[in-house]
Formats: C-alpha cells, structure tokens, sequence
C-alpha cells in the first residue's frame, strides 16, 4: 500500500500539486486521471522518488520515503518495476538483455537461472519469440509488453505504469490493460497507472483518483465513476458521446 | 550570466563525485568498459592514423618551403617535425579533433538516453545511472595515451615519408634532425596533458548529455555545445599545463 499524505509541489511560481492525500491499495490497479497540466505525471514522478515533495509525506507500506537514507531509498527502488509512456527499454541491448537487465544488477543469480526467469516472464506477456530483437525492430506494443516484462521480472512490490496505452491500437490497448490487472492480482502488487485513456478507466479502474488543477477531485471506483453526481468528473470522463451513451446505458440497467 | 556559467561548472564538479559513488556491479561494468573501449578508443584509431600521417607529411613539407636560407641544415626539417608532434600536434590537435568526434557520440549517445527516458528508467531502478553511463567511458579513456603515442609515430613518420620521397630532404639528415637535441621529458609532458585532455574528454561531454532537457533538436545542440566547450578546456588547460611544466 502507499499513503500519500497532503503532499505539495512547486516548480518556480506555478504550485503544481496543492496538498494531495490518497491511498493506492496493494493487489488493485489504482488510476490517476486528470486533463493535461493536472498534476498527474508530477504526482507519479514524485511517488517514484523523481521530484522531492516540497511538503507532505509518501510512505511505502510505512516506510515514510522522504526519511530513508539514500541506500534504503536504493534499496526502495529495487521494489518498483516501471513503465514508461516510451517504454524506455535500451535501444543497444536486445529484448532479452532488456528483461534480464534488473536481474544481473540487483541479483545474485548467474546464467541459467536468469535466462530461466527472462523465458518465464517474457512467455507470461505473449512475447517468447521476440528474445534476440532489438526494441528497434518490434511494435510498440511489442515494446510496451517488453517493459512489462522488465518491470515484473524482479517480483516488484509497486508497478507504476506512464501511460501505457498511448500511441496503440484499441485491441493491443486492450491486451496491455488486461496484462497490467492479471499481473497486479497474479503477484499482489501496488499498481498505479497514470492514464488519460477512458477505455482503461472503464475496463480496469478499480481506485481510480481524478485530480483536476493538482487537487484531489474526486476518487472512486469505475462503477462510482457511472452514478456520480460530481460536475468536474462527469465533464471530464463523459465528454465524449460515446461513453455518455455507456452511462445512460448502465444507469438504465 | 556569470552565475549561470559558476552554477554549471559546480554542477560538474557535483557530477565528478557522484560518478565514484554506488558502483555498478563489476560483472556488469566490465562489459561496460568494453564496449567503451570499442566505441571510443578502437573506433577513432582510423581517422586518428589518417589525420596523423598527413599532417606529418604537411608539417615537413611546410618547415622544407620556409627553410630558403642555405646556412640553415635541411635536419632541422626532421627536428621541427618532431617538436611540432609530440609537443602540440599529438596530444592537443588530436584531442581537439577528438572532442568532435569523440565528444559528439557521447553527448548524443547520453542525451539520446535523456530524452528516451532511459536514465529516468535506470534511476527508478536504484542504479546510479552517472556511474554506469560515465565510468566506463573514464576507463576506455585512460587508453586514449595509447591513442596519442600511435598519433605521434605516425605524424613524424607520415613527416619522413614526405620530406625524403618530395625530394626536401634525405632520410639520414631527417633522422638526424629527429634525433637531434631529445629530451625525454617532452614525452612525459605530451602523456601528462593526454591523460588530463582524457578526463576532460569523457566528462564535458558526458555533463552535457546528462544535463539537457527537450527533444531531437536539443540533443544536436547539447553536442555543439558539449564539443565547443570541450575545445575551450582543452586549449585552456594546454596552456596552463604547459606554464607549468615547461615554463620555468
């Protein structure tokens, strides 16, 4: 679990996140959802230890981060698996080199073992065949299941995810939300994804935070998100016909 | 102004120490430094031979032309020559070449990292991602002396080449001349700025992909920058280092 407690942040004069308090449970797919210059990506930069609060605090299963020395906030790190909204795999090193990266830096396993857990998890996101290719040479969402597969390879206890469904198709967007809600149920993880894809809200969201102007908005489930009289949420996730159609549909029964 | 340019170079010196903090795993930095050494140092050896040779051949050629008086010995030919490569040429023309070429791959190499969230995602891992993108590149370069001496066999052979076979000179007076007044420290000094070029040559480069911000476009710039001031603290350091050592 994370507890973000009343944090703020600042760059310069423009305060970015105004006093944000939140919960994000273990074992959930947990949604941050916002319009652009909302405050989301400096909220997931700063859960990951990018940005410094300027107040407030984050504790990671009562760890409060801000308080470890910089081995523990190393050592912290070793229990996050993220993915970034490039998938940010190294253009040098080939799919497999990629998913064995955090094994060979923070394990003491050699060889066979390593090669064992890269098969392992490249074969749980569809992506056996892909193992000598260089993330030059396959799809993005190709790449973006390669991330996955780097992000969960060390049993992390928190996946963040950036966007993971940007730049896709709706099928392989699809696909990459039903790997992220498996893989969080599958190994009991924190996960927290920073989307603006309403499909994912709908499909996955099961704590789903709204920040509007870098305060907590609103925070509920996808099937609160349906009955929900709160103006800001409902112009935001309904602005489009088609999931004000879905609405009117639930709402109907 | 001022306190922009004192700001950035605190923020080298802040980078300096955090390259030695947190090492990588030896099993993975040795790769590492391989692949530097392969990169930077065996990748430059080419156009370090080329430009060696030639400007050898020029520099002879040159000092033959202005040599009109008939008093002055056709040895001092081979004797210019000499001087010329192993104290300037060598080591600070071939360093300056090489912060362009050098110095732009690792400035575009880091920086591309930069922009593709690389160094964000090693970060978010626990690795120091300074020391794994900088140290190694410190230990090819402490190869680069090597470089530098195949530099300086080649300039004053590519100097023989052209002063015997242009018809400037004979090869026993331009070996003579070669020979001629050899004072060994000159090598110490020429391996002395080579190794401090090297370090120079592996960090401002390096400060510059690690540091910039935007996209594809400022990737470019960050290596126009990153050479031209790589360039400067050669040209300054050459200076000072040659001050010191054979001034007095």
């Amino acid at each position: 679990m994370i507890e973000v407690k009343n944090i703020e942040k600042s760059f310069g004069d423009s305060k970015v996140l105004k006093g944000v308090s939140t919960v994000f449970e273990t074992g959930k797919t947990n949604l941050i959802i916002g319009q652009s210059g909302s405050g989301k990506t400096v909220l997931l930069k700063s859960l990951l230890g990018i940005h410094a609060p300027d107040s407030g605090t984050i504790e990671f299963d009562g760890r409060v981060y801000s308080e470890l020395d910089p081995d523990e906030k190393r050592e912290l790190r070793t229990e996050i698996g993220m993915v970034f909204q490039g998938s940010a795999l190294f253009d040098s090193m080939t799919v497999a080199e990629n998913v064995a990266f955090p094994l060979k830096m923070f394990t003491t396993d050699t060889g066979s073992k390593i090669q064992d857990r890269v098969d392992f998890v490249l074969k749980r996101v569809n992506l056996i065949d892909a193992h000598k290719k260089l993330p030059s040479e396959i799809s993005g969402g190709m790449q973006k299941r390669v991330a996955i597969a780097r992000a969960i390879v060390n049993n992390p206890k928190y996946l963040f995810c950036d966007e993971p469904n940007s730049g896709l198709d709706p099928n392989t967007s699809t696909l990459i939300d039903n790997l992220i809600k498996e893989i969080t149920e599958e190994y009991n993880i924190t996960t927290v994804i920073n989307t603006h894809d309403m499909n994912s809200v709908m499909e996955i969201g099961e704590n789903i935070l709204f920040l509007k102007n870098g305060v907590k908005e609103w925070q509920g489930t996808k099937e609160e998100i349906f009955v929900t009289d709160n103006k800001a949420i409902v112009e935001f996730v309904y602005s489009s016909n088609l999931f004000k159609k879905v609405r009117e549909a639930y709402l109907k029964g | 102004m001022l306190i922009r340019y004192l700001s950035q170079i605190g923020r080298y010196f802040l980078m300096l120490k955090e390259i030695f903090n947190k090492q990588t795993k030896w099993s993975v930095m040795k790769k590492l430094i391989f692949k530097e050494i392969d990169d930077l140092i065996i990748d430059s050896l080419g156009i370090v031979c080329f430009i060696s040779f030639f400007v050898g051949g020029v520099v002879a050629i040159q000092t033959a032309l202005n040599l009109t008086n008939p008093l002055i010995p056709k040895y001092l030919i081979g004797f210019a020559t000499r001087q010329s490569v192993i104290l300037e040429f060598a080591p600070t023309f071939i360093s300056v070449i090489m912060a362009g070429k050098m110095g732009s791959f690792i400035t575009s190499s880091i920086g591309t990292m930069r922009v593709t969230e690389q160094i964000d995602a090693l970060e978010v891992m626990g690795v120091n991602s300074l020391n794994y993108l900088v140290f190694p590149k410190i230990i090819a370069l402490l190869l680069y002396p090597f470089v530098i001496g195949i530099s300086m066999f080649l300039g004053i052979f590519g100097g023989w080449l052209a002063g015997v076979y242009g018809g400037f000179t004979t090869s026993d007076d331009f070996i003579m001349g070669a020979q001629m007044e050899f004072i060994p420290f000159h090598i110490t000094y020429a391996f002395i700025k080579t190794i401090i070029f090297a370090m120079l040559l592996a960090t401002i480069p390096s400060f510059h992909g690690y540091y910039m911000k935007g996209g594809a476009l400022e990737v470019g710039k960050a290596s126009t920058v990153a050479f031209v001031w790589t360039s400067v603290s050669i040209i300054l350091f050459n200076y000072i280092l040659t001050q010191l050592l054979l001034g007095s």
